[in-house]
């Protein structure tokens, strides 16, 4: 009886050893998010760095594209050990406070009377950007809206679709009488500071609720939590109407609207489109920018810019090294490697500014 | 070593003659006082730090969470608890829309929950076929070991975009009616809404009351059951004359720990309120609690009386349960005076 069993354990061993095998060899031949062949690391050639721990926490716009580049640098940089845990930008940023972590994610900047709190200089590093879709559920109608009248969706004073302002800037369209649902964001949300500070710039007077990451919002509106949690509303409810991020849209299979922009075209949310209102925006010396509202025949007006932030001084002359390469992979292959996952790269300008800014680091 | 030799038999007192004379061959050691009452003392007082730990723990929790809301309480005032106007991007924290979603959907879950789960115990305990008990005991006991993103993801789901068609068919049915048409509306009609967090709740807290009255019904005496028969009771005037009166002190505490569930849930309100703060008595219309609102605008707080105002909510929450328990204890003792004290 002791020796069948044994016998048995011999092929089942064998087996758990080939598959942890077989998954190790594909797990580290194709990353994720790789989904084409071209993105293979040209930086390969680079010097290892040693051991090191990066731990960072913040950002849940950005995590998407930070697991997918995390996942490479660490192909290449098998020592370091880099860990995003999310948990939203204002989490970030209180755990840098703190000295939790080496480095945040943040689709904000800093509130002045926030930087005190800082155990000492932080720089900027914008990573990618995105744009933030205006996603609704209406079954065979390409809709075009102005800032104006998204305002007043979203503070819920047009109620039906075929509302004279919805029809004039979609003449042509068979708009049905169907009542609006508004769907937003029900946790605290950089998605939503991102959303109304767009209608605060864009929209002027017609909006009134102000921006933050939780917003006063009219009542009858529905929530969910996450980007998820809207795109679920949207999808799940006729006549509904929200803003969701690029990838998490995409993922649900929505339909966005073409939101007219700074220079009077209508412009739909793509990568490309964001890419051009990055290229609109101006850089601050700190490496902030704001492209919403930006100028620009193809610009998107809502476009989320996305940063990581880190200390200049760094104690630990391992962190320091492994904090520069992971800076300079995401902006040499992780550039490439934000398309796959639906986040718009750097254009040139930023790109090169950043990465003279990441030899500010440790001086 | 000489108390070895005295005789327990000497020893007349009564109190510990018992104890005394088991333990007597063994050892008394030299203790004046039996064994027995010093295990007791240790009991006691291990019991007494065990009671008086909650006690401690609660007045800590409390100061802590007063001590740290109030900037929140400094800044707003009253209003903090007598405004509905929940605007962080103004710095306005009003909460009484939470206090008023967290209370609405609680009572809504109970109205709900009790009828069912008073029903439930009745079967299990007396209707039952005797096979059928223990089964359908162990599958409710088991719906109260699910998680509550559980019952949150099903209510999201699949609960709630089922619902608009019977809410509107409801609203249909009862509009012109004076109260009921206007609870049963909505400004719209939504799939997340006081009503669809209320069935969620409903379902989670079911378990537990009914596990409760269970127990409690499970306690009437045979006899007075078989007394209620013998005076030619049906089996409905059976429960009505004997179980039900018996147990309403176990039941109104079942009642109360479903409710104190109901009030602090949060995940699975979250999920299914719909997130827009309002008071209204507008059933199908969308609300919020809470509890819900702590957890999903926590982590993105970076305020400082937002925070502030983030842990009050807590704070209500926290009175809330304390003036609802109270309450519904005094009601029942009263009920229980005008009938004439029977548990």
């Amino acid at each position: 009886m002791k020796r069948s069993r044994a016998r048995m354990l011999v092929p089942l061993v064998l087996t758990i050893g080939l598959l942890a095998a077989a998954c190790g060899s594909s797990s580290s031949s194709t990353p994720k998010g790789d989904k084409g062949g071209s993105t293979s690391p040209t930086t390969a050639a680079a010097p290892k760095l040693a051991a090191a721990t990066l731990n960072g926490s913040g950002s849940t716009f950005q995590q998407a594209f930070d697991e997918a580049v995390i996942t490479e640098f660490q192909a290449a940089q098998p020592a370091v050990k880099v860990v995003y845990g999310g948990g939203g930008s204002g989490k970030g940023q209180t755990d840098l406070q703190g000295g939790l972590v080496q480095w945040a994610g943040s689709d904000s900047t800093v509130k002045p009377e926030d930087v005190a709190k800082y155990k000492g200089r932080f720089l900027y590093f914008p990573t990618v950007a995105a744009p933030i879709t205006v996603s609704y559920n209406l079954s065979g109608v390409k809709l075009k809206l102005s800032p104006q009248t998204l305002a007043k969706i979203f503070e819920g004073q047009i109620t039906k679709w075929d509302d004279a302002a919805v029809k004039a800037e979609n003449a042509g369209a068979t708009l049905p009488s169907t009542a609006i649902t508004v769907a937003h964001r029900s946790d605290g949300s950089g998605t939503t500071a991102n959303f109304t500070k767009y209608l605060v710039a864009a929209a002027g007077p017609a909006w009134t609720l102000g921006t933050d990451k939780v917003v006063a919002w009219p009542s009858g509106t529905q929530a969910g939590e996450g980007n998820g949690g809207v795109a679920q509303i949207v999808k799940s409810t006729t006549g509904s109407i929200g803003y969701v991020d690029y990838s998490d849209a995409k993922a649900a299979g929505l339909v966005f609207a073409s939101l007219k922009n700074a220079s009077g075209s209508f412009v739909e949310p793509s990568l490309e489109s964001a890419t051009a209102a990055l290229e609109a925006a101006t850089l601050a010396a700190d490496l902030t920018y704001n492209p919403l509202n930006a100028t620009g025949a193809k610009a998107y007006p809502i476009t989320s810019p996305t940063y990581i932030l880190v200390y200049s001084t760094q104690a630990d002359p391992a962190v320091k090294a492994a904090i520069k390469g992971f800076l300079e992979f995401i902006y040499a292959d992780g550039q490439k490697t934000a398309t796959t996952v639906d986040f718009a790269p750097l254009p040139k300008a930023i790109l090169t500014a950043a990465k003279a800014q990441i030899t500010k680091i440790g001086v | 070593m000489r108390a070895g030799f005295s005789c327990p038999h000497h020893q007349v007192d009564p109190g510990t003659f018992v104890t005394t004379t088991i333990a007597a061959p063994s050892s008394l050691a030299g203790s004046q006082r039996p064994p027995g009452l010093i295990t007791d003392r240790i009991v006691r007082a291990v019991v007494f730090v065990a009671g008086a730990v909650v006690l401690v723990i609660l007045a800590l929790i409390a100061y802590t969470m007063i001590n740290e809301a109030l900037p929140a309480f400094r800044s707003e005032g009253w209003s903090y608890f007598t405004s509905d106007v929940w605007d962080p991007a103004h710095s306005k924290y009003g909460t009484l829309a939470f206090t008023f979603g967290t209370v609405l959907v609680s009572g809504i879950a109970l109205v709900l929950a009790v009828p069912v789960s008073i029903g439930i115990a009745l079967f299990t305990t007396e209707v039952a076929p005797r096979w059928l008990r223990k089964p359908v005991t162990y599958l409710v006991d088991l719906l109260a070991a699910v998680p509550s993103v559980v019952f949150g993801l099903w209510g999201l789901l699949v609960l709630a975009p089922a619902l608009p068609g019977f809410y509107q068919g409801w609203h249909d049915l009862f509009s012109g009616v004076p109260v009921l048409g206007s609870l049963f509306d909505g400004q719209p009609i939504a799939q997340r809404s006081f009503m669809t967090a209320g069935i969620v709740l409903a379902v989670m807290v079911t378990p537990i009351i009914t596990s409760v009255a269970r127990e409690t019904f499970a306690t009437v005496p045979q006899s007075q059951k078989d007394a209620a028969h013998a005076l030619g009771a049906t089996r409905w005037e059976m429960i009505r004359a004997a179980v039900l009166p018996h147990s309403r002190g176990g039941l109104t505490a079942g009642i109360l720990i479903g409710l104190g569930r109901a009030l602090g849930e949060t995940i699975a309100v979250a999920l299914v309120i719909g997130s827009s703060p309002q008071i209204s008595g507008k059933l199908f219309g969308s609300g919020d609690a809470a509890a819900s609102v702590i957890a999903l605008q926590w982590g993105e707080a970076s305020d400082g009386t937002y925070r502030a105002a983030l842990i009050g909510l807590g704070v209500v929450l926290f009175a809330v349960t304390l003036v609802v328990g109270v309450a519904a204890r005094a009601i029942v003792a009263r009920a229980d005076r005008n009938a004439g004290g029977t548990a």
